[in-house]
């Protein structure tokens, strides 16, 4: 039995140390990882832990992030709590397991410290590897802080290993911006945290004599699209346990999180969709900005990235009142419109008032995305509003050095 | 029934067994006979990990799998590490108390073809070997990749024709030595490493034993001739093999904790490796005038290779 580690009612902690907290509460069976910058000292912080015997399963410090992730697969496979931690190049190196794991349908919970993919090389944080992941059958957890990167971690072991859901789930944070930032957190006593949490339910269990399973068999064009198409079904269902996890989060704790986040949205007449630590900029943007110009500037921040919250992003902006809104998006877009916009224009497309939406792609490689910068792209939202159409291009970056850039524009009225 | 207990080769053929003979692996495979013999060799409880290759597509193809035992199949390079992280999983749950038979005996093995032993799984396999996980790995080398059509793997021989390393007018087939996988293994420290060829079938299983007895990290490379890519006849496999093992190709020798070096078969008559390599397809352009000076170079790579293990089965070092 693991040692007691005592916390207080309040402590400061940055998003590594209390993603590592909420690990080591969660009681996992097999850590496997590999360290990378920005998340390394959430592998250190475990590693700290397990030489103190605050742990009691097996942490295996392996060769790669392909490695960790394969060793996350067998580990599940054999019928306990899996987790591991990583960022940018490692999460890319991953990628190939990323898909196993949930094809596999197991409950493994990942941390990613987002990061910029190379070249060039850059340690900072941006979305670009928590939009690699889009498509991998993961959900996709977001967090805004500290807080947010404890608690949604300790939820992700419940929503992935509730036997309706078995996937796999990411929980990301902002490198540096929340992993590194310390801040007050609230954390549960270890017994309340482990028993929200739950013990651990094997399925299809390895270590299971009595019952010989196999893992991972191959399927062609005769059972493949089947497959496929239940993991997506399971994965658009597990919206539903996911709110159920979310709300028994709120009874335990008095923390209130929705896969769709909203701020001052019911009389905005602009809006900034975001993700990230960004959305704790913006919302001191949109207040500032109704103080100081009237402009009424509401925040959508899909809390979880997958499943994709279609249904609540279509809520949030069918509002007669809002005129334009715009799609921040921090990655770069590789030749497309970035993901956020192309995903909430889906969204926007079949409701009712049909808002004006633009594209920004912003913080690149880390750039610091200032509450002024926020301002200025709110600012210009309200000029497309007023006019009826896009009155710059749909997509521009905002905060590059040299001439201004921007692609595409509309001739729609 | 364990193999300790099986007399003969009659008996081991109507064994109980966990592998089942209903697979899509070509006839005259001899991955199935090592596979199969592994399996026999223990009465333990299996948890096996295989890379993707022939043994993976032809024996877990939905809705059916011709495993009776846990098998689990993730990717190409990483049946290593799924068999040793299954291995701490069993640890941290046995010390848990949250396994359903805490007391049934389990031995946790992987798989992989040559190809990703030698080549793409390679760093995956060095990775579980440099952590001292209680398992073994089974290479099952036919010395080629063989599921996808027969190309070359760093585990191909001199001189054999390939598909991305032809014979032909300007070319005599593959040009780079095989790399010599057994003393990497044995250069990890490994507790027990050999290499075995299932016509030898009491030393294989003896040397399957000694690897699942043996605590830590254990690899056995295993030669799998291959009737499609080598081009013999699907009967002749373990003829075939014979004159492997008899020309001294593929010697059979083990290495206990990287140095204890032990040759576990000496061919009372050593046939010359022209009547091995003479056996196959794969081989048969160094017949050609141009290319006798390669089967030289073959023979002369042998008597070198042989004479290297004798003298350091005698250092022990």
């Amino acid at each position: 039995m693991a040692e007691k580690f005592e916390l207080n009612e309040v402590e400061v902690w940055d998003g590594n140390y209390a993603a590592s907290q909420a690990l080591r509460q969660a009681q996992i069976d097999v850590v496997a990882a590999y360290p990378i910058t920005p998340s390394t000292p959430i592998v250190e912080n475990y590693g700290a832990y397990q030489a103190n015997g605050y742990v009691d399963g097996e942490f295996v410090m392996v060769e790669s992030e392909h490695a960790a992730m394969s060793g996350c697969i067998g580990a599940a496979a054999a019928g306990g709590r899996v987790a591991t931690a990583t960022s940018s190049q490692g999460f890319a190196l991953m990628a190939e397991v990323l898909y196993q794991a949930s094809g596999m349908r197991l409950p493994i919970v990942l941390t990613v410290v987002n990061r910029a993919l190379a070249s060039p090389l850059n340690v900072r944080g941006d979305h670009s590897d928590m939009y690699l992941g889009r498509d991998s059958g993961w959900i996709q957890l977001d967090c805004f802080n500290s807080q947010e990167a404890y608690d949604l971690a300790l939820c992700a072991f419940r929503i992935g290993e509730h036997l309706d859901v078995r996937l796999p789930v990411m929980v990301h944070q902002d490198g540096f911006t929340t992993s590194h930032k310390a801040q007050n957190v609230r954390p549960l006593q270890d017994e309340v945290a482990y028993k929200f949490v739950g013990d651990y339910v094997p399925v299809d269990d390895m270590l299971d004599f009595t019952r010989p399973v196999t893992h991972g068999a191959q399927t062609e064009e005769d059972w493949h699209y089947e497959h496929k198409a239940k993991q997506h079904k399971a994965l658009m269902d597990s919206r539903k346990v996911i709110d159920e996890v979310l709300n028994e989060f709120k009874e335990l704790t008095g923390r209130e999180y929705k896969r769709v986040e909203s701020y001052m949205m019911e009389d905005a007449e602009v809006a900034m969709v975001l993700l990230g630590s960004s959305v704790e900029t913006a919302k001191l943007a949109a207040k500032q900005l109704r103080e100081e110009t009237g402009l009424k500037v509401g925040i959508v921040s899909p809390r979880c990235f997958r499943p994709f919250p279609y249904d609540l992003i279509r809520e949030e902006l069918d509002r007669e009142n809002l005129k334009a809104v715009v799609c921040m998006d921090k990655s770069a877009p590789g030749g497309a419109m970035g993901a956020l916009f192309n995903e909430v224009s889906a969204a926007a497309y079949s409701t009712k008032a049909r808002p004006i939406i633009t594209n920004y792609i912003y913080g690149l490689g880390g750039r610091d995305f200032s509450i002024d910068e926020a301002k200025r792209i709110m600012t210009e939202q309200k000029a497309h509003a007023d006019a009826g159409y896009i009155t710059t291009n749909i997509q521009q970056f905002s905060g590059v050095r040299g001439p201004k850039l921007g692609f595409f524009d509309t001739r729609r009225g | 029934m364990a193999i300790t207990s099986i007399k003969n080769l009659k008996e081991f053929s109507t064994a109980n067994d966990r592998f089942e003979g209903a697979h899509l692996l070509c006839p005259g495979c001899a991955h199935s006979m090592i596979v199969r013999e592994l399996m026999n060799c223990t009465d333990d409880n299996l948890v096996l990990a295989s890379n993707t290759g022939c043994l993976e597509v032809s024996t877990a193809v939905y809705p059916y799998t011709s495993w009776d035992t846990s098998w689990i199949h993730i990717g190409f390079e990483n049946s290593a590490t799924a068999a040793a992280c299954a291995e701490s999983m069993y640890k941290a749950r046995k010390r848990k108390g949250t396994l359903k038979d805490p007391d049934a005996p389990v031995k946790f093995v992987a798989f992989g073809g040559d190809g990703s032993t030698y080549d793409i799984g390679f760093q995956w396999l060095s990775g579980a070997m440099e952590r001292g996980h209680d398992f073994t790995y089974i290479c099952l080398d036919n010395e080629n990749y063989a599921n996808t059509g027969g190309q070359r793997s760093s585990a191909t021989p001199v001189g054999a024709h390939t598909s991305t390393a032809q014979a032909g007018t300007h070319s005599y087939g593959k040009k780079q030595k095989k790399k010599d996988i057994v003393a990497i293994m044995a250069a990890h420290g490994a507790p027990y490493v050999a290499q075995l060829a299932p016509n030898k079938w009491k030393i294989m299983a003896k040397g399957f034993q000694k690897a699942l007895e043996t605590e830590g990290p254990c690899f056995i490379n295993t030669v799998s001739a291959c009737t499609t890519e080598w081009k013999f006849d699907p009967k002749d496999t373990i003829a075939v093999t014979d004159l492997a093992t008899d020309s001294l190709m593929f010697p059979i020798y083990e290495i206990i904790n990287g140095h204890e070096l032990n040759i576990l078969y000496r061919p009372k008559n050593v046939i010359p490796v022209e009547d091995y390599l003479g056996a196959q397809g794969r081989y048969k352009h160094l017949f050609k005038p141009q290319n006798r000076h390669v089967i030289d170079r073959i023979q002369n790579d042998v008597n070198e290779f042989w004479e290297r293990l004798q003298r350091r089965e005698e250092a022990r070092i």
